[in-house]
């Protein structure tokens, strides 16, 4: 009895209701399709961007006729001359040269930016580096190369002589620029490991620094060699700042204040004056793909850390 | 004793090391503006750039700049909401939604020259659109997404849960609980999100050469057709941006200031970059107070 007097209440209830079902379908329908469609999109453009990068960039190879051989380990760059030479080693060692020295210098300063802000001054430590930080993640990237080029060129010319454009000048740039990635993710790390750990060691009767040494480091290690790997993919890929002060020229550069090049400023200066089609063109192209192919080696390398870092 | 010693040692190289980082930011900013403020003034400001003789101004570019952010915003404001949206919302833990993660990861590691040849190859070619704001717009929509869909899903899974009960006990629609009661509520962390993201779209450069161009037509500011190409509001243009011509000016100026241009220019940039943050931090406090009534 109960129970269909239930069922005829409800019946009531519904019945009226229908144009708003109706309403409500649509609506529900117009959000899920719409937020797909975005979310679509971006595969969409991901595909598209490694499809179309990836088959100009090895065209090089398969139509060219130019040996992946000689583009990875050829030591001469001469696409204008007879005969014509695609040999890229250089500007890969120069990209990765820079980009290791960069994290080189970037990293143990992030680190102690981050130790301030979390262990040792953890409130105010975090007023006055936070806004600093961020503001040095907020400065273009043409404003570095401007300053490099007016103020760090200038001064290793006056130091050690030579032009003064160079490895040097371009890692000392490019680390500049990293500090801030860096930085935040390795305070985001600190400031996120559980207190009892530190009032342990405490506890034990650790100096802070012990603490910090034994404890805390190894124990976000992986988060911290992700701000790293970070840091690097940025550097890694990073144009014009580096184009403005590297000088740019086409060798293997045996010291650090040599004029050198790396694959991003090569395809900056080059790419305008090619014509599209053309080998040296495709050779650009190719660079674009090992700077592609270095970007997945970074995400890859940075989802195997956090793998390590939830364990 | 001796842990102590080293304890003190290691503490004072952090410190000094962690100072050295805001030195460091204080000497980058007077150093721009100390060599660039000098340099600002009405008619640098609004006058076009000369190449071969000094005087030159950055008008033009300074307008590119923000034509071209707006252009961006309008691409990106309803994809990237959208994107974060489906990820905070719709997006069930599994297979699907972690590729879509790695997606997000990987577009948003691309180097921005990388996009910017991209954006040569489909948009200016293949498109047709030829080097025109429109091209840089869409490139720098690219570049910019997946940073938007992040912040957007960080926005929306920062509502409280109740909030999206309260919602489903008054039998709505899920769509119309996340167009009146969640997007209110996360409407200030994804302004000031968005300004934040606008800075970075405003600094960029390399995505900018091969898509949107480096060079710009003579304007005529009193042409406001926007199929004319001396107009500046025509958006299928080339423009060449603020930030592309401090590259220029760095690597070819050949005009006799084309040092004073530059620290001109850059000083520009930075103070407008400066006001985007600022602003997005106070536009996000006055956005949450009028939406939540609180204090």
């Amino acid at each position: 009895m109960e129970q269909t007097e239930g069922g005829t209440v409800m019946n009531n209830k519904l019945k009226p209701r229908r144009p708003l079902r109706e309403k409500h379908y649509w609506e529900e329908w117009t959000g899920r399709i719409y937020t797909s469609i975005c979310v679509v999109f971006l595969i969409v453009v991901m595909f598209s961007i490694v499809y179309f990068v990836a088959s100009k960039g090895l065209s090089t190879f398969f139509q060219d006729g130019v040996s992946m051989r000689e583009f990875l380990t050829g030591k001469t760059w001469n696409p204008t001359g007879e005969p014509a030479a695609y040999g890229a080693l250089p500007f890969i060692t120069g990209s990765f040269i820079t980009t290791l020295l960069a994290a080189l210098i970037a990293s143990p300063l992030s680190l102690c930016a981050a130790l301030f802000m979390t262990e040792i001054v953890p409130g105010k430590g975090k007023k006055i580096l936070q806004p600093a930080i961020e503001l040095l993640s907020g400065i273009p990237s043409v404003v570095y190369g401007f300053i490099g080029l007016s103020v760090i060129v200038p001064l290793l010319r006056s130091m050690f002589g030579g032009a003064g454009v160079g490895i040097a000048a371009g890692c000392l740039v490019l680390s500049v620029m990293i500090l801030p990635t860096v930085t935040s993710i390795m305070a985001d790390a600190l400031s996120a490991l559980p207190k009892g750990l530190r009032e342990s060691s405490y506890a034990l009767g650790a100096t802070r620094w012990q603490t910090i040494y034994r404890v805390i480091i190894p124990t976000v290690l992986p988060a911290l060699l992700t701000g790293i790997v970070l840091g690097m993919a940025r550097a890694f890929g990073e144009a014009l700042a580096v184009q403005m002060v590297i000088g740019n020229a086409p060798h293997v550069p045996t010291s650090l204040l040599e004029s050198a090049s790396t694959l991003t400023s090569v395809i900056t200066l080059s790419m305008g004056n090619t014509t599209m089609g053309s080998v040296h063109n495709n050779a650009l192209w190719s660079m674009a793909l090992v700077l592609l192919v270095m970007t997945f080696v970074f995400v890859i390398l940075v989802r195997l850390l956090e793998r390590r870092n939830r364990v | 004793m001796k842990a102590k010693t080293v304890d003190k040692v290691a503490t004072s190289v952090i410190v000094v090391l962690a100072l050295f980082i805001v030195v460091l930011l204080l000497g980058l900013l007077g150093f721009i503006l100390v060599r660039g403020i000098g340099q600002i003034n009405w008619h640098f400001l609004t006058s076009a750039p000369q190449l071969l003789k000094g005087g030159g101004g950055i008008g033009p570019q300074l307008f590119n700049s923000i034509f071209l952010l707006v252009l961006t915003l309008i691409i990106t404001i309803p994809l990237g909401w959208g994107g974060g949206i489906y990820m905070a919302e719709y997006a069930k833990p599994g297979r699907i939604t972690s590729f879509i993660r790695l997606v997000v990861e990987v577009l948003s590691s691309f180097p921005s020259i990388v996009i910017g040849l991209f954006g040569l190859l489909l948009i200016v070619n293949t498109f047709g659109l030829g080097f025109s704001l429109l091209s840089g717009a869409m490139a720098l929509a690219i570049f910019n997404l997946p940073l938007m869909v992040r912040t957007t899903e960080q926005a929306f899974r920062a509502v409280p849960k109740e909030q999206k009960e309260a919602g489903l006990a008054l039998g709505l629609s899920k769509w119309k609980i996340i167009t009146s009661i969640l997007l209110p509520v996360a409407l200030p962390s994804l302004i000031t999100g968005t300004i934040l993201a606008s800075g970075r779209i405003f600094g960029e450069a390399a995505a900018l050469m091969f898509t949107a161009g480096m060079s710009s037509p003579p304007l005529d500011f009193t042409d406001w057709n926007p199929t004319s190409p001396r107009s500046p509001i025509n958006p299928l243009r080339p423009a060449e941006t603020l930030a592309v011509h401090i590259w220029k000016v760095n690597s070819e100026g050949i005009g006799p200031d084309s040092k004073e241009v530059a620290a001109g220019a850059s000083a520009v940039l930075v103070l407008l970059v400066l006001a985007f943050n600022l602003s997005a931090r106070w536009i996000g406090r006055v956005v949450y107070r009028r939406m939540t009534a609180s204090k």
